[in-house]
């Protein structure tokens, strides 16, 4: 696979996080246990730790975040890294500055990685194959394909809670067709053996043959979807798709779709509800559900750091091995 | 490399450890050492410090130090594949504290210890007790409380085996233990 030997260097090792497509059961285990080490970091007086200390990670965020950009500066910073970010609204690209021209100004001033989010797919791979090889990308969202961070962080989240994956039932609620999240999921819980996958839409979310391309059951219906279920994610529905003639209105998408406390009950009794964020509270989901007991959605802001920072070291731990 | 040889047996371990205990403890009593806390550096300093911490008879729940995150060659072999999160249960800042290693060679796995010790708060004290201190220091770092002395030769290396029984091996390595060469230490494996 084309993306495997992008990502990995010769001796099998993590370079590049690009995509989770590819990565083995293996790695991901290793990153995932890797960040349950990391973890232990944020209890510490000092919470820092040495490991990256000297390496300098840019933020290149071509698109709007604070989440993502936010907790990749924090891992960054907690790996005692050197952090740029750039403010790419006022940079050189706006004034037609090139990718590969802006990517060759940075590594002239001895940047190590880079962590780029772009609206268009396949960028973080265009980068990765145009890097100076001490140079690691990683992609934080990449236009629909893929964003392999948060996909990472909501397994380690479900491993936390539910201790593996080999038992789960695991529904996908929302926008599939549009979200780069939902298949970077998909393709992780498949990877991480997850035996009952289900992905829950009306039927112009769900991409065409989406059961087939990702090993998933489609349903279009959240109460049949849900039921007997160990974990529900909810997408974000992008209100900017709403125009396109997707969906009738917000207001119906909720009754059909929005997660409340009374629909929670065909889940398993311990369930746990879990969201990208951020939250369009009445939209995906009622602020109950949001701010209930089975909502671990703060959470996963939280193992983001530990999760960023299990990539970043592995990317940058690599690049000094021969 | 070859075949580990035993070095010392697992009597020869308990009896030494039971030393290594009336040792702390008189050293304690002396330098007025009142409620330490103990850490076992993983994994080998741990099986050592279950042992003394229950001959001393500390109060205080053990700590478990990985000091994975704070090695000095991490741009040369990567970050460590097994990593166990840190486990300190009590307060550092202004702790007496027993730090526990198994063996104490370079010097670098105690100067690692050290440096997570601080990034959690600032003790008071900080004694040592390991259980072989052998040649080969390239740090300025001693023990207090020791349980063997060893000297071995530039290609040979003393490693404890546990936890139930405690048993140190010795084996000969092909190559030299020049920084430069060295090659990635198989998991689980500290500086010494």
């Amino acid at each position: 696979m084309t993306h495997l030997h992008t990502q990995l260097d010769a001796q099998g090792r993590l370079r590049h996080f690009l995509t989770i497509e590819g990565l083995s059961r293996k790695l991901l285990i290793e990153l995932l246990d890797q960040a349950e080490g990391f973890l232990g970091v944020a209890q510490q007086a000092v919470k820092k730790v040495p490991l990256c200390r000297g390496k300098v990670v840019a933020n290149l965020f071509f698109e709007t975040s604070t989440r993502t950009r936010t907790t990749f500066e924090l891992a960054a910073k907690r790996l005692s890294a050197d952090v740029l970010n750039l403010n790419i609204s006022t940079s050189a690209t706006a004034k037609g500055e090139s990718l590969l021209d802006t990517l060759r100004n940075l590594e002239a001033m001895h940047v190590d990685m880079f962590v780029v989010r772009h609206a268009e797919s396949g960028t973080a791979h265009f980068m990765a194959a145009h890097a100076a090889p001490h140079v690691s990308i990683i992609n934080a969202g990449d236009g629909r394909h893929a964003h392999p961070t948060q996909a990472l962080l909501d397994m380690f989240t479900i491993r936390r809670h539910k201790g593996g994956f080999d038992h789960l039932r695991v529904a996908i609620v929302g926008d599939i067709l549009h979200s780069r999240v939902a298949r970077s999921q998909m393709l992780a819980l498949k990877t991480l053996r997850v035996p009952d996958i289900r992905v829950i839409a009306p039927r112009t979310l769900l991409p065409a043959k989406v059961e087939e391309a990702f090993g998933v059951s489609a349903y279009y219906d959240l109460a049949e979807g849900i039921r007997d279920v160990d974990v529900i994610i909810m997408l974000r529905l992008q209100r900017e798709r709403m125009s396109s003639a997707l969906l009738p209105s917000e207001h119906e998408y909720f009754q059909l779709f929005g997660l409340t406390e009374e629909r929670m009950k065909a889940a398993k009794p311990d369930a746990i509800v879990m969201h990208p964020g951020p939250i369009n509270r009445g939209v995906e989901m009622d602020s109950a559900v949001a701010d209930g007991r089975r909502s671990v959605i703060l959470e996963q802001v939280t193992n983001g750091i530990a999760v960023r920072m299990a990539v970043m070291a592995m990317c940058l731990g690599s690049q000094g091995s021969k | 490399m070859n075949t580990p040889e035993v070095w010392k047996e697992s009597a020869a371990i308990e009896s030494a450890i039971n030393e290594m205990a009336c040792c702390l403890a008189r050293q304690l009593e002396r330098r007025g050492l009142q409620n330490p806390a103990m850490i076992g550096i993983h994994t080998g300093g741990v099986w050592v410090a279950e042992r003394l911490h229950g001959l001393l008879g500390l109060s205080e729940p053990l700590g478990h130090l990985d000091i994975s995150f704070y090695r000095d060659d991490f741009t040369r072999i990567g970050v460590h594949p097994q990593v166990r999160p840190s486990r300190l249960p009590v307060r550092v800042d202004d702790r007496h504290l027993i730090l526990v290693d198994d063996v104490l060679q370079t010097g670098r796995t105690v100067r690692a210890a050290l440096n997570v010790l601080f990034d959690y708060g600032r003790p008071a004290s900080v004694t040592l007790a390991v259980l072989v201190t052998r040649d080969g220091r390239e740090l300025p770092i001693a023990a207090d409380v020791t349980g063997f002395e060893g000297f071995f030769g530039a290609g040979e290396q003393v490693k404890l085996s546990g936890p139930n029984p405690l048993v140190l091996l010795r084996t000969r390595r092909d190559v030299r233990r020049d920084p430069s060469i060295m090659p990635p230490l198989p998991a689980g494996e500290g500086l010494g």
